[in-house]
């Protein structure tokens, strides 16, 4: 578009949308778009041309509608946490911010569900039914700052998913804005619904199908104890197979979390929450359930622990220790902040049984990359963080940290696993996507897209590449010579 | 256990059928055959392509072809101390996977641990283009690219022939004990509820006839501890009674047809509704033999909250499922577009016209 032009379009449509909006709700000068130039992945920035902050889905509709008419496209935005930069307004584009949704509208007890907008921060609602022994499940690390609507788009799970599930087994009904400005409801207050299963196509979509305006929550009992067992090793393979291990035991862990020793130090720095500094790995394992079911996995757990060369145990005698063993893997994130100028986050999954060649390799490409890299880890449900560690100051560090991020992705891809476990695709992963899918599949991918909008107007460019893109990608990628573990197995 | 991958063969028979515009009937062990709108088209057997890909217990993932029998499965699963944690009904012995899959159908405990839809972490299917494609994975956390293995559940193959499916697996409980109770049923669905919310091992709650059936799931500890605080009677045969329920083999489902499932809010107190009900799910599922008309059982249904499903009998060219609102009919339409542009998965077993 011609500046001209585009001064004159802008104009016009932000005319309009004052006609929706009280004048305060449509943000157009730099210095009110300037915090809307990113999530949570800093490293990509993109200034909005407009910024709406609509209140009811009336106004959201009414919009939509008239971005539509005018081929403009739309970008919605939770609380900006995402890590995948899924948020990243569009130069030529509306950027729809949801913080006005923010009130919880109903709890149903007897039924054990919540109804609540989408700019609700997750763990509000688990504060607002404490007192009636439930709690919402899904617990990103973000919970404290992140949305509910955010959480749908990204299907966000957190330390207890592989027991309690992920956003996608936690809700039951969303109220969805199409780009044509049409509402409709997926899902039911039952718990399923009639024809195709939407409401977990729209789970995970990265704000590209619809724009959700009310989420209704299933809401679970709280478990009447949790206790947590802290075990330290001096090898990460065996740190590995102590997870199979209590998993092949029969146990569902409340929460199974890994820690390398350069994570370990960093948080240890940072938080004291007297973690062995001189470990290799460390593994917290949390029970939960009645008293005396917690009593008795914690025995099993310990006996399987010491069986698998476990050279410290142990448990959390009472709340506070409890709180504290958890504080050093919650603030993982914010410790490596402070070694290191700048850090970034990788999100891969792999099969648990992979984790030490995977480890092994990271550390290999580290070593190649010359970036130091510390790995947190989901280890019972095989979601992978490394954070590698770089200086956004110097010249080239951040391209080369992507392109380690890149290879490390790769290698997720090659063991088995996949490309994002819960940070999204957006526009980060985009060349990833081109190695994990095949065309066919990409293609089938923007079918479902154009079912929902046919336009593309919605979060444009986000999520899945364009086909083009993964031809000239995957011809370089391969021409280069450069195809990671060229001796494993491709699937 | 048998293992044949007849995928190349099935992939040409679909991509032949796109190329002329034919139809094609998906069967697996033709169990379920009763269920949906009148299937039509020439039929594309699934049940030879079989056998077990990849299990891993330690993973908690197992990799499986559609042919494979769920008995099959189910019993490798139990070799290892673990199950589908949905108690899918098979509905007769020659029962498969890809039909369970595709029907989507979830036990007694699905309102404890989950729906056939939530074990679900990835499919291989076959597009109505007869192009192969892959979604998800044999990993737990996984949100690449839009969610399209799920969506497969239920969809009752017209949007895919489905391949293979890789599911989450749960270890087998311990103890299972089951305890009833004499009550009317506005008690029993509030009771059922109240439980529901509290930090109980529940696995199954059911009502018919003035008696409550609740089976409890876990840890011996955690079993008897709940059972003392729950009250009611032992029942010792319960085993048999709970998979009779799951398969419809119980006296209620001998019946004179129609018989009409209705999933509501599962707080939702007695239906308003003429006829024999019974309850599962904890409230959530209710079966009701009824000859009212579809019309107002439907409104009623509504009301609640929730939907109504002519299961077995009736007129199978009507609406089977709950009518899709304007705006839910046209995303469909859409979907189903994306995946089969030319119709020719199970045409009409779902939606009239496509």
């Amino acid at each position: 578009m011609l500046q001209a032009e585009s001064r004159r379009v802008r104009g016009a449509l932000i005319a309009k949308l004052r006609d929706i909006l009280p004048r305060q709700f449509v943000l157009t000068e730099t210095e009110q778009l300037r915090p809307y130039e990113c999530d949570g992945l800093t490293a990509y920035r993109q200034l909005p041309w407009i910024v709406v902050l609509p209140s009811n889905s009336e106004e959201v509709e009414k919009i939509l509608a008239l971005c539509t008419a005018r081929g403009v496209p739309v970008v919605a935005r939770g609380a900006g946490t995402g890590l995948s930069g899924g948020a990243l307004p569009h130069p030529h584009g509306v950027l729809l911010s949801m913080t006005r949704f923010d009130r919880i509208l109903s709890v149903d007890r007897a039924n054990r569900t919540a109804c609540v907008q989408p700019g609700v921060r997750n763990i509000a609602i688990s504060e607002e039914v404490e007192g009636m022994g439930l709690y919402y499940a899904p617990d990103p690390s973000s919970q404290i700052a992140c949305s509910i609507g955010g959480n749908v788009a990204e299907n966000s799970g957190g330390v207890h998913c592989l027991k309690y599930g992920l956003t996608v087994h936690n809700i039951l009904k969303l109220e969805v804005v199409l780009m044509s400005g049409e509402s409709v409801t997926i899902g039911a207050d039952a718990l399923d619904m009639p024809g195709y299963d939407l409401l977990a196509l729209m789970t995970g979509s990265e704000g590209m199908l619809g724009v959700v305006t009310e989420v209704t929550v299933r809401l679970l009992p709280k478990p009447a104890v949790a206790r947590v067992i802290l075990a330290a090793f001096d090898d990460l393979a065996v740190a590995g197979n102590a997870v199979a291990a209590i998993i092949g035991a029969g146990i569902i862990p409340a929460g199974l979390e890994m820690m390398d020793n350069p994570a370990i130090l960093a948080v240890e720095d940072f938080v004291h929450a007297g973690y062995p500094r001189d470990a290799a790995a460390l593994l917290l394992c949390e029970l939960d359930g009645t008293e005396s079911e917690v009593e008795a996995g914690i025995r099993e757990v310990t006996r399987i622990l010491e069986l698998q060369g476990a050279t410290e145990i142990r448990v959390a005698t009472d709340e506070a220790e409890r709180q504290r063993f958890w504080s050093g893997r919650k603030n993982a994130f914010p410790a490596v902040g402070r070694i290191s100028p700048d850090y970034y986050c990788i999100d891969g999954t792999i099969p648990k049984k992979r984790l030490g060649e995977v480890l092994t390799g990271i550390s290999k490409l580290s070593n190649e990359y010359d970036l130091r890299v510390a790995n947190v880890f989901h280890a019972g449900d095989g979601n992978l963080h490394p954070l590698i560690l770089y200086d956004g100051s110097q010249a080239g560090a951040f391209e080369r940290t992507e392109a380690l991020g890149g290879k490390i992705l790769e290698l997720c891809i090659a063991v088995g696993g996949t490309i994002t476990g819960e940070h999204g695709v957006g526009v980060e992963k985009l060349n990833q996507m081109c190695i994990q899918f095949e065309m066919p599949e990409l293609d089938q991918f923007h079918a479902i897209k154009k079912a929902f909008d046919p336009a593309a107007l919605l979060n444009p460019g986000k999520a899945v590449p364009t086909l083009s893109r993964c031809a000239e990608f995957n011809a370089m990628h391969v021409h280069k010579g450069r195809l990671p573990f060229p001796e494993l197995p491709r699937f | 256990m048998t293992s044949s991958d007849i995928s190349v063969e099935l992939i040409s028979t679909v991509a032949d059928a796109f190329e002329r515009g034919t139809a094609l009937e998906i069967q697996g062990g033709g169990t379920k055959q009763f269920y949906g709108r009148r299937p039509a088209g020439s039929l594309l057997r699934v049940k030879g392509h079989q056998g077990i890909v990849n299990y891993e217990p330690t993973e908690l993932v197992v990799s499986v072809r559609s042919g494979t029998r769920l008995s099959e499965l189910q019993q490798i699963l139990a070799e290892a101390q673990q199950m589908l944690g949905f108690e899918a009904p098979a509905f007769g012995a020659d029962a498969t996977v890809g039909g369970m899959v595709a029907c989507g159908f979830s036990g007694p405990a699905r309102p404890y641990r989950g729906a056939v839809r939530d074990a679900v972490l990835g499919v291989k299917i076959i597009n109505g283009r007869g192009q192969q494609l892959r979604f998800g994975g044999e990993v737990i956390k996984n949100v690449a690219g839009y969610d399209a293995s799920r969506l497969m559940v239920g969809a009752m193959g017209t949007l895919g022939v489905v391949l293979q499916v890789s599911f989450k697996v749960l270890p087998a409980p311990e103890v299972t004990m089951t305890r009833t109770f004499e009550m009317s049923e506005l008690l029993a669905l509030e009771q059922m509820n109240i439980w529901a919310g509290r930090p109980l091992p529940l696995s199954a709650c059911a009502f018919y006839a003035d008696r409550l059936s609740v089976r409890l799931c876990g840890s011996g500890d955690a079993v008897l501890a709940a059972g003392r605080e729950i009250g009611g009677d032992e029942e010792r045969d319960a085993i048999t009674w709970w998979a009779s329920l799951r398969e419809q083999g119980l006296p209620f489902f001998s019946q004179e047809e129609p018989l009409w499932r209705l999933s509501v809010p599962p707080a939702t107190g007695p239906m308003n509704l003429p006829g024999d009900c019974l309850i599962d799910w904890g409230g959530a599922q209710r079966w009701l033999f009824c000859e009212h008309s579809a019309d107002a059982l439907r409104q009623v249904v509504r009301d609640a909250g929730g939907h109504a499903t002519l299961f077995r009998g009736g007129n199978r060219d009507s609406e089977i499922f709950e009518p899709l609102q304007s705006v839910q009919w046209r995303l469909q339409r859409e979907l189903k577009r994306a995946f089969d542009p030319r119709s020719i998965l199970n045409p009409g077993r779902m939606v009239e016209g496509w």
